[in-house]
């Protein structure tokens, strides 16, 4: 890789733009594509919709182009998690999220918890959680996990994750709490499918009793639906029969 | 939907260890077949002091994919290598889980 080539994919990958180094096997010719243009060699205009497309598929792949193999290496920004309420399991739930990739976002008007010094490291909102989430605008790269027990927090940010493209919307709480704020919600107009995007009691069903417990359910969850998991599934039409 | 995208920043990585005046290979899964343990966009670097970061396998072949590191990077030339169980050849190795995987190697910078 090229100096220049390298220098652009590092700009790109620091300003959190998606691009596509795509790799010529057999001499190592490259070039770097973004959806506002090209850093490199010229690419043909079909092996360009190729780029294009395992970009928005999130899927790098090697594609046979007029005889020649090439890799299309996607470079996407960090998958993003959203978390609403600084509280004790959103402690616990950080520093195992950051290993696995996320760009996380802790969300809590309440200013005692929504501190730099409980969350090192993360960006941490004291704006109310329907406009912090307008501001983050979830789109199908985003996990959202509300944590704070209080209706006046939660409905709001999960009002908003609902009319999203959020790929995981997880919401703390025992079934009880749960059913009481399915009700809440479709009393807001969302209908029966779209309620059955939130998961919950949130996490997968380990008997977690801690709160790093829990956050690891949490977690697990989350790469299980990502990753397309079958128990997930499974449990994605048991909640929508 | 599927990523193949790293937590690990292997990239940023190697171009530390560039920008401190070492050379630099970086190792890339292009091609899976079979129950292959890394996807198509695993990386792994390597510097001519022997430092390496990430991984192409699950440790079955990242010895012989550094020892090619080291020729790209004297070399300037990429290579691109395969490694299966069917490969019988001595100086081959091969991936215990029966998988198939291509592996581009390529010098940074």
């Amino acid at each position: 890789m090229t100096p220049t080539l390298l220098a652009a994919l590092q700009a790109a990958r620091a300003a959190k733009r998606p691009v596509v180094l795509a790799t010529r096997l057999d001499d190592g010719t490259q070039a770097l594509l973004a959806e506002d243009g090209t850093h490199g060699a010229a690419l043909p205009e079909a092996l360009v919709r190729e780029a294009l497309g395992a970009l928005a598929d999130d899927d790098s792949r090697t594609v046979e182009h007029e005889g020649a193999r090439w890799f299309l290496h996607v470079h996407n920004p960090p998958l993003r998690l959203v978390l609403v309420g600084a509280v004790h399991i959103a402690q616990a739930l950080v520093p195992m999220a950051l290993p696995l990739g996320f760009g996380i976002t802790v969300i809590d008007p309440r200013r005692a918890f929504a501190t730099a010094e409980r969350f090192p490291g993360v960006t941490v909102s004291d704006a109310w959680p329907d406009e912090a989430m307008d501001v983050l605008a979830p789109d199908r790269r985003t996990a959202v996990v509300t944590l704070t027990h209080d209706p006046k927090l939660d409905d709001p940010a999960l009002d908003r994750a609902l009319k999203s493209d959020a790929y995981y919307i997880g919401a703390l709480g025992s079934r009880k709490t749960h059913a009481a704020r399915l009700a809440r919600l479709s009393a807001l107009g969302h209908g029966v499918e779209a309620l059955a995007r939130i998961r919950g009691p949130v996490g997968l069903p380990i008997e977690a009793a801690t709160a790093p417990e829990i956050a690891l359910s949490i977690l697990a969850e989350i790469v299980a639906v990502r990753r397309g998991a079958a128990m997930v599934q499974q449990k994605a039409e048991g909640a929508a029969a | 939907m599927s990523t193949n995208t790293d937590a690990e920043d292997i990239i940023a990585t190697a171009s530390d260890w560039l920008a401190r005046g070492e050379r630099v290979a970086v190792a890339t899964v292009v091609e899976t077949w079979g129950s292959s343990p890394r996807p198509a966009g695993s990386q792994m670097a390597v510097s001519e002091t022997g430092r390496i970061a990430g991984s192409v396998s699950g440790g079955c072949i990242e010895g012989a994919v550094a020892d090619a590191a080291k020729a790209v990077m004297e070399s300037g030339a990429p290579q691109l290598l395969a490694f299966g169980v069917t490969n019988e050849r001595a100086w081959e190795v091969g991936l215990a889980c029966g998988g198939k995987v291509s592996v581009f190697v390529e010098r940074l910078g």
